[in-house]
């Protein structure tokens, strides 16, 4: 993990002093609420439903154990509503149907975040200096700027990879938090960065998707070949009411010139993305508006930069090699690579005899770049939580088996889960074992109960209808692990509103609540891909038909699972059936079990 | 930085070879000769293409000059204006300049270059500003 220098730790103390300058002049009445939202929102600070969300950073999804029991702490002291703040919330959602808000949680989001759902403003001051005591904060987790950088779970270990991507990260985290120029943009604006050959960041979906190629003679490559390390930028992304898919502005560019080409395509932004209409204001928007004149400006921006400007953020081989030292391998104890081959039949001798550890390792654990270790998703996605949730003893568990197995490390998935990334082959059984005791070592890790889901109508105000009940319905009908093994790999998307934060677009199964004339009903879409090797090319899902009433939801999953066993050809996942089947097959499945009385035509 | 009474600020005119400029102009196109003060406006505090503009002005044409921002201008976006090349402030007329300075005050350095330091911090040609930043009136 990248280490904090003091100048590192004393910034983010800094801006710890400054939100608090910000939250008492607020307080005081010296600030009003229009001009703090922005500060606040800075810092990661919501209103929301029932009371402030807290949205923390965890830059490329990495977390220490230490910063987990800081985690875990606030979920416990802090993700605490008052009687009345909670009576009232009660009341109000017992009115959707939702029996009992949960509390004392922390939330992981897809966008390698953690969130809080209940701490009170005038204790937020509080949060922020004690999550700066770990160097965590909220940092441009929020507003229109450029948002926390997210990454590849497995960057540094993929076995698949061309580069670590987290060194820059690290870099464009640093270029990014408080850049006075683009603090207030015309929208948020979010960059992931790819290491790999497998997109695991949903490249395509974001403002700005980085994939880190090879240059080979003139040939840009993602097999690992030597050659000029560099940049293949895509601009124009996202999710929300008009889906899109990014433009590749950039088959190559050398690795020392990301922020001043950065730089170009936000100050782009920044001049003529529109400010007459919210809903046109992301990137994508002038994207697609102006096409090739938009990468136009960008080059000749980038050119001045470099040629009048003297490109100052040229990337120094001095300061890539500082911040990669900090993510070198941790040393780990244990046998060394002539037991491999010994360690793996003991793995797979225990496996024989215990069937549901066989698919711990076929699902959740993952090869690794050093032959001797293995990456280990542990599951926040069972019964009885919403997903992506943690209770607070749940993180202290977390950051214990991190340490005791993963040198202190974990990380944030985009499917919301928890990473360990440096498990010894020999230790598998021990982890299991523990994970299992403590609710984690579901084998469930990209099967259909590992599902996407936003936090919804429980808690978002943007949201027009609830996730989570929903999400515990499918999940409750597919307990069964044969039954989902069988099923096989399938990504379902649950968003609560268009603003898409469940990824709906991009699920091979995708669901969006919509409200109508103050109902929840929820529109189901089919063939999403985040971009991914078993999803294809990204591309967002196509709606089956009018929207379901919230009952009928299960059975329409049930519906298209069923249509996919009946055609499936041998071997072949869900999105292959679909993708060779066709939509109408599926849709006209799905839309033969609306319930009678409900049959609404929108 | 100046800051400015939203009394003691005129418009620019051009016996004082001062402009203005909206927030949607290209300050490159500009004709700078002769020109002492560009004025940069705020419509709200929120939009911030003026920042770029005076960025663009400060780092990339090498004004000397003044430029002052006006309009919706906040406490709380003063440290970012001066980085972007701001050299005076209008005040918004509710705005209580005695919480100015300890924002200025509050971080000795930062990470990225900007209109007033043009290298990042991790560049060994990095040379801290010549005179110290804060607010005079």
């Amino acid at each position: 993990m990248y280490q904090y220098t003091d100048f590192d730790r004393q910034f983010v103390r800094n801006r710890a002093a400054q939100y608090r300058d910000q939250l008492e002049r607020h307080l005081s009445g010296h600030l009003s609420d229009d001009e703090f939202r922005p500060l606040r929102l800075q810092n990661g600070w919501y209103l929301e439903r029932h009371a402030p969300m807290l949205r923390v950073a965890a830059p490329y999804g990495e977390l220490s154990s230490v910063q987990l029991r800081v985690l875990a702490r606030i979920a416990r002291e802090y993700d605490q509503p008052s009687a009345e703040v909670y009576q009232k919330a009660q009341t109000a959602q017992a009115n959707l149907g939702t029996a009992k808000l949960p509390t004392g949680y922390a939330h992981f989001s897809t966008r390698q975040n953690v969130q809080f759902n209940w701490i009170a403003l005038d204790k937020s001051a509080d949060v922020m200096d004690l999550l700066a005591s770990v160097n965590l904060h909220g940092i441009q987790t929020s507003g229109s700027c450029i948002r926390s950088i997210t990454s590849d779970e497995r960057a540094g270990i993929a076995v698949d990879e061309i580069a670590d991507p987290r060194p820059f990260c690290e870099i464009l985290r640093q270029w990014s938090a408080l850049h006075p120029e683009f603090a207030f943009l015309p929208r948020k604006f979010k960059i992931a960065v790819s290491g790999a050959r497998e997109d695991r960041t949903a490249a395509a979906w974001h403002d700005v998707g980085l994939r880190l190629v090879r240059d080979v003679d003139g040939v840009y490559s993602e097999d690992g070949s030597p050659g000029m390390l560099g940049f293949r930028v895509l601009v124009g992304g996202g999710m929300g009411r008009t889906p899109v898919i990014a433009t590749t502005i950039r088959d190559f560019l050398p690795w020392n010139q990301i922020l001043n080409y950065l730089e170009a395509i936000v100050r782009v932004y920044n001049r003529w993305g529109r400010r007459d209409n919210l809903h046109k204001a992301r990137i994508k928007i002038l994207v697609k508006a102006e096409g090739q004149r938009f990468t136009d400006e960008v080059e000749a921006e980038y050119a001045q930069i470099v040629e009048l400007d003297g490109a100052p953020h040229t990337i120094t081989q001095q300061e890539l090699d500082r911040v990669s030292a900090s993510f070198v391998p941790p040393a780990l104890g244990g046998k060394k690579s002539d037991s491999v081959l010994k360690v793996a039949s003991i793995l797979r001798a225990t496996a024989e005899n215990h069937v549901e550890f066989g698919r711990w390792l076929t699902q959740n654990v993952a090869p690794h770049k050093n032959p001797d270790l293995r990456a280990v998703t542990l599951s926040l996605k069972r019964l009885g939580h919403a997903p992506g949730d943690a209770t607070a003893s749940q993180l202290e568990t977390a950051a214990e088996l991190a340490d005791r197995f993963s040198a202190g490390e974990a990380r944030v998935t985009h499917d919301q889960n928890l990473l360990l990334p440096w498990v010894r082959c020999d230790q598998l059984s021990e982890l299991w074992r523990a994970a299992r005791n403590a609710s984690l070592a579901r084998s469930n890790i990209h099967l259909l109960s590992d599902m996407i889901a936003c936090p919804g109508g429980d808690f978002c105000s943007l949201a027009n209808a609830r996730s989570i009940p929903i999400a515990a319905a499918i999940a409750e009908r597919y307990q069964d692990m044969d039954e989902l093994h069988d099923l096989g790999e399938i990504d379902l998307h649950i968003s609560g509103c268009i603003n898409s934060c469940g990824h709906h677009h991009s699920g091979h199964v995708g669901i969006l609540g919509v409200d109508k004339d103050g109902q929840e009903w929820y529109q189901v879409s089919l063939g999403g891909s985040d971009g991914s090797t078993l999803s294809g090319a990204a591309i967002a899902g196509k709606v089956v038909g009018p929207s379901f009433e919230a009952a009928e939801v299960p059975d329409v999953i049930e519906a298209l699972l069923d249509t996919y066993r009946e055609e499936r050809r041998s071997g072949e996942t869900f999105i292959a059936t679909f993708r060779r089947v066709g939509m109408n097959v599926f849709a006209q499945a799905a839309n033969a079990v609306r319930h009678m009385a409900s049959t609404e035509f929108a | 930085m100046k800051l400015l009474a939203a009394h003691a600020h005129s418009a620019p005119c051009e016996s004082q070879n001062s402009i203005q400029l909206s927030n949607d102009s290209d300050p490159r196109a500009l004709d700078l000769e002769k020109i002492e003060r560009v004025d940069l406006h705020f419509p709200k505090f929120s939009d911030g293409r003026a920042f770029s503009q005076a960025f663009l002005l400060r780092r990339r044409l090498g004004f000397k000059g003044e430029i002052r921002a006006t309009g919706d201008v906040l406490i709380d976006q003063l440290v970012q204006m001066q980085r972007s090349g701001f050299s005076a402030a209008v005040l918004r007329a509710d705005q209580n300049a005695k919480f100015a300075q300890r924002q200025f005050d509050r971080y000795p350095a930062f990470y990225q270059g900007d209109a007033v330091v043009a290298h990042p911090k991790f560049n060994p040609a990095r040379t801290p500003p010549s005179t110290n930043t804060g607010v005079s009136a």
